[in-house]
């Protein structure tokens, strides 16, 4: 066993240039440079990315799953923030 | 391990909302005991299989046929590597670390899949291996895709779309080898002739004899019980072994016109209780080539820690020095 286990790492891939970097995954590493080469060997054996981070997984700071109501009520009843609410101009093109 | 004992309030309400709905589980909500066990033995057995299964198929990398076949095997065996890490990761998530995972492995007290305790004695095993096991593991696995606990499903969508080159290549093997002289479409049905019913075992018991299945069931883990996938497996392999020109081993194998089903021959279940308890051609061979890869690894481990350590504090790593 290690001495002291490796950090976890979550890795974010650019699938191509224009894209977000989207979350694939997560690997240990001892530092961030093997971070980065483990995740290209890892999540882009078939060209799946032109960009990588990695981001330390303790570095990153969560919503809490438990309190997902309080957290996220804001925008409910808050349907004039889509466009579909509004119907008066329907049938008028370009609208 | 960080397990809840006690369901918060609405704990258990809330995740059995989520199953009903069948939508997903995420790894911070809350969730029972029991498939946080079940979750974590299956995945990390899952894991382990992908990597003793690296074994059977680098014993061929050094004599494969061509440099092209061999180029192929060697991308074939780090995708198996890349699919244990994907599930090793994914496991973690329920809360073991990696550290224990593997010390369940090395230790022996974990299991990995049967299938891989069986010895590749010639170059169309590969081929075999392609087109039977990693069959009827993608048989398994798709389904899996739509697993409850979302990072097993997510890891599981990502080996799936690897998978299907694994089959093709096993595939693309014994067409190649049913080309050729005689003695070689002896090869190609010998390695079909063994690996079948091994192959057929991967499903599992008869349901019956699956006692945890429908429980899984219930949990959306599993979506098809042992039996339904393995007759599934069969349906596809039928046609493909006529293309092939290999027989299937089962003289009792034909179609039921009532049951729209084949109905198969008798599988020998003892065999598959002798592997599990250790006693296969080739358990004791891949725990030992297990356990020296990890402490050959050891150095290397070591080495990467170190610099680390001395990138992130350089004068205290000088003055050590």
């Amino acid at each position: 066993m290690n001495a002291e286990p490796w950090p976890l790492w979550e890795v974010f891939v650019r699938a191509s240039r224009g894209l977000s970097h989207v979350h694939v995954g997560s690997l240990h590493a001892p530092d961030e440079q093997l971070a980065l080469r483990n995740a290209r060997d890892l999540y882009t054996r078939r060209g799946e990315g032109v960009s990588i981070w990695v981001v330390r997984s303790d570095r990153i700071t969560a919503s809490d799953p438990d309190a997902k109501d309080a957290f996220f009520t804001s925008p409910e009843g808050k349907n004039f923030r889509h466009a579909t609410y509004y119907t008066a101009a329907e049938g008028v093109k370009h609208l | 391990m960080t397990t809840t004992t006690e369901a918060p309030p609405a704990g258990q309400a809330r995740f059995d909302e989520l199953i009903a709905a069948d939508s997903r589980i995420e790894p911070r909500d809350w969730m029972p005991d029991d498939y946080r066990r079940t979750l974590i033995r299956q995945m990390s057995q899952h894991a382990h299989s992908e990597i003793i299964g690296m074994q059977p198929e680098a014993n061929w990398i050094s004599r494969a046929p061509s440099l092209k076949r061999k180029a192929i095997l060697m991308a074939k065996v780090q995708d198996e590597a890349g699919h244990g890490l994907y599930l090793y990761s994914a496991t973690e998530t329920l809360g073991i670390t990696r550290d224990e995972l593997t010390e369940q492995l090395l230790a022996g007290r974990a299991k990995y899949s049967s299938i891989f305790n069986y010895p590749t004695l010639s170059w169309a095993d590969i081929g075999a291996i392609g087109w039977l096991v990693d069959g009827a593991a993608i048989c398994n696995q798709v389904p899996l895709c739509r697993c409850s606990y979302a990072p097993y499903g997510r890891a599981m969508v990502r080996i799936c779309k690897e998978e299907s080159f694994h089959q093709r290549q096993g595939f693309e093997i014994l067409l190649s080898l049913m080309h050729g002289t005689p003695e070689q479409q002896r090869m190609a049905q010998d390695a079909v002739d063994r690996w079948y019913w091994p192959s057929l075992m991967m499903f599992g018991p008869p349901d019956a004899d699956s006692p945890n299945s429908a429980r899984s069931m219930a949990w959306h883990i599993k979506r098809f019980s042992n039996d339904e996938l393995r007759q599934r497996f069969v349906a596809m392999l039928v046609p493909q072994a006529e293309a092939l020109g290999v027989t299937l081993p089962d003289p009792d194998l034909h179609w039921n016109e009532e049951r729209q089903a084949y109905d198969l021959g008798p599988i020998d279940w003892s065999e598959l209780q002798e592997v599990i308890a250790g006693r296969g051609p080739c358990n004791a061979q891949r725990m030992q080539r297990r356990r020296e890869a990890h402490e050959e690894g050891r150095w290397v481990r070591e080495a990467a820690a170190a610099y680390a350590a001395k990138r992130a504090h350089p004068e205290t790593a000088e003055a050590v020095a």
